[in-house]
């Protein structure tokens, strides 16, 4: 186990590493910054002055090195536009993301998982094919298009929930949520919603198609043959099964999420990391893109490994070596 | 044979039909089944893959998924016709009343859940027992099929047993809550041959010793001929012939039987091949006119391309669907030497 634990952070840390080459690299190649942080009136000297202040005159790998030293101890520079340190920014911004992509995922869950499940154990049923209708219209929807409807209809005819922005917020263990109050969840609801649609229509296909294979297994007749009810078959027996697959996937969503959350942030005014970082791009505030992209790695390879564990937890066929 | 058929039997499935309506048409896979079982008889459905013994087997624990359906015929058991009982009841007697053993132990078993929780729901389901009460059993029971350090092994998950070791688990399971009648369906096809023999040993005694009755399905008549009373025999989802197991084997009055036994390997005999039957199961959606073992037969004459022949007595104790069936007995030796005909 400890042998185990060792090998993953090692894989992690490699892949942070190539990851922040390749961030570097990205930034390296667009364009430069000093423009965006000196008054359109600067002398050359000035500009020069600037560069050598953020380092700019330094050789890619003389730079590349700094940035890594930097990145090791926590340090991802001040922004650019806000003069504050980028990690702060987002960190500031993180719990606003978390929040949508959270409840996107519980909605995903929640709904695609039984309608998966009923749609894989009933094939042919009229419900089951509306069911698997709607789950491609739910894949082939833009998000921002759902969004717009969304914000059209519950906000702008129906006048029943806020059109953007994040709403009452309470801090709780030094963070900020708008879970814990009612105006908060008013606001989160229809971000969240957009969010979870692609994903939710994705689990359910593969919730029910684990499932129509789950079911055709000698192991199912088995337990019927037991006496046990339907139920207890379907989910008793039938879905753990079923669910092995489906974390692969629930895992690989959450990073689509948060990646996704861009776009559905832009169109609700959340302000949540998302949003900062397009902000970020039109200003080509490079340390704030950086610390985005570096942190965005970080939470896909921790939930690599939050999956890998969840596998083992779900299937004792497998065992972490 | 008297004395069973005075006593009142425990089922008694009279013309059983289950078809399958699939896209390419009808498929009869069961058309017109007819037999008994007393309480406490062991009894073998023999016949060809893709005879009908399996969906028989799934009829009458009302297992029959669509695009299968039980079209007709009556599944009595204690006189009540379950073929036509709910799913509520079904579900009543599916473990407690008729059990039943699959043929792949590496399949019957659920991968994510330990031996003990797979053997404990049977006794959740069908005993008011509680909570010690149950695992005690399971660990009696574990026991009693052979497997030692029984109540380590409840923690233990299917894939950390081998093949037999499963099986014996399944075994165990299909006999925690006492059913009158244990369905097995090819119980050790799937296993190797020194195995194989250990599990049918170990079934035959357990099952004598707790009063159940027993259908064991297999293809293989050898299997059969040393642990059941009395055998049925289908082809395309017919009967063709019944009688006493010994009487049977030995002397079987209709040709396709005949055809079976004559390919039993012998020991005694270093035959380089065993005689087969000629040609092969035809398609049963696309069933020959007449008798359906008519282009396979080496006794078939005109008449058994126009009259589907019925099951009726022919000699002895023996029944067979068979126009013109072996009235004659062979002698002993010569039907258990096997290819004579060939
Ligand atoms: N779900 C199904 N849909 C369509 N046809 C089926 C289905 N199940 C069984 N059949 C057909 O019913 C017939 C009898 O099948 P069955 O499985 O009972 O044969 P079997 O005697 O058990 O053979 P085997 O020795 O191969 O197990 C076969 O022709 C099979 O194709
Ligand atoms: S009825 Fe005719 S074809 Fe059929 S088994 Fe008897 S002899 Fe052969
Ligand atoms: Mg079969």
């Amino acid at each position: 186990m400890l042998a185990y634990a060792i090998k993953r952070l090692v894989q992690m840390a490699i892949v942070l590493w190539a990851v922040s080459v390749i961030v570097f690299l990205m930034m390296s190649f667009t364009g430069d910054p000093v423009f965006m942080v000196i008054p359109i009136d600067s002398t050359d000297a000035e500009i020069e002055q600037a560069r050598r202040i953020l380092g700019l005159d330094r050789s890619m790998p003389e730079q590349y090195w700094l940035f890594l030293q930097n990145l090791v101890q926590g340090d991802f520079g001040r922004s650019y536009v806000f003069r504050q340190p980028a990690m702060d920014l987002i960190l500031e911004r993180l719990p606003a993301t978390l929040e949508i992509v959270i409840v996107a995922m519980l909605i995903a869950a929640f709904v695609a998982i039984p309608l998966g499940v009923y749609a894989g154990a009933n094939p042919g049923k009229p419900l089951s094919r509306l069911i698997m209708s709607g789950s491609l219209v739910g894949i082939s929807l833009p998000g921002f298009w759902v969004g717009m409807m969304l914000i059209f209809l519950f906000a702008v005819e129906w006048r029943l929930l806020p059109s953007s922005g994040r709403g009452d917020t309470v801090e709780v263990l030094g963070i900020e949520t708008s879970l814990l109050t009612w105006d908060g969840w008013t606001h989160v609801i229809l971000p969240s919603v957009t969010l979870s649609l692609g994903t939710l229509a994705i689990i359910l296909r593969i919730t029910r198609a684990g499932m129509m294979e789950v079911m055709r297994q000698d192991y199912i007749k088995f337990a019927r043959a037991k006496g046990a009810s339907r139920k207890d078959v379907l989910y008793g027996h039938g879905l753990r099964n079923a669910l092995i697959p489906v974390v692969t996937i629930f895992g690989l969503q959450i990073g689509d999420l948060i990646a996704f959350a861009t776009i559905t942030e832009t169109i609700f005014a959340w302000p949540g990391m998302g949003k900062l970082l397009v902000d970020s791009i039109y200003r080509a505030d490079r340390p704030v893109i950086v610390v985005y992209l570096m942190l965005v790695a970080l939470i896909f390879v921790v939930i690599n490994l939050v999956v890998d564990l969840v596998y083992t937890a779900i299937d004792p066929r497998i065992t972490v070596k | 044979m008297d004395h069973q058929s005075a006593t009142a039997p425990l089922l008694d499935v009279r013309d059983l039909r289950t078809w399958f309506h699939t896209f390419s048409g009808t498929v009869k896979a069961v058309d017109g089944v007819s037999f008994t079982l007393a309480p406490g008889e062991v009894m073998g459905l023999v016949g060809e893959s893709g005879g009908g013994k399996s969906v028989v087997g799934f009829s009458l624990l009302g297992l029959i998924d669509p695009p299968g359906r039980i079209e007709g015929g009556e599944i009595l058991l204690d006189g009540e016709d379950i073929a036509r009982a709910s799913e509520e009841r079904l579900r009543r007697i599916r473990g407690r009343e008729i059990a039943m053993i699959f043929q792949d132990p590496m399949t019957s078993l659920n991968p994510v859940k330990t031996v003990g929780a797979q053997m404990d729901e049977m006794l959740r389901l069908h005993t008011d027992l509680d909570e010690g009460a149950r695992k005690a059993r399971c660990v009696a029971m574990l026991e009693s099929v052979g497997i030692s350090r029984a109540a380590e092994r409840l923690r233990a998950y299917p894939h950390q047993f081998s093949g037999g070791m499963r099986q014996r688990v399944v075994i165990a399971i299909a006999l925690l809550a006492s059913p009158r009648l244990i369905v097995a369906d090819e119980p050790t096809t799937a296993l190797d041959v020194t195995i194989q023999s250990q599990i049918l040993k170990l079934m035959r005694k357990r099952i004598a010793e707790t009063g159940a009755a027993m259908i064991l399905v297999t293809h293989d008549l050898a299997v059969v001929s040393e642990m059941v009373d009395k055998i049925v025999v289908l082809y395309c989802g017919r009967v063709v012939e019944t009688g006493p197991a010994r009487e049977v084997i030995a002397n079987p009055s209709h040709p396709y039987t005949r055809g079976l036994v004559d390919s039993i390997p012998n020991p005694k005999h270093r035959k380089p091949r065993l005689a087969q039957i000629p040609g092969a199961v035809p398609d049963i959606r696309n069933l020959p006119s007449g008798c359906s073992f008519r282009p396979r037969c080496p006794r078939a004459q005109a008449r058994c391309a126009e009259v589907s022949p019925a099951l009726a007595p022919t000699r002895g104790t023996l029944s067979a669907a068979c126009h013109f069936p072996i009235l004659e007995e062979v002698a002993a030796a010569m039907a258990t030497t096997g290819g004579e005909r060939a």
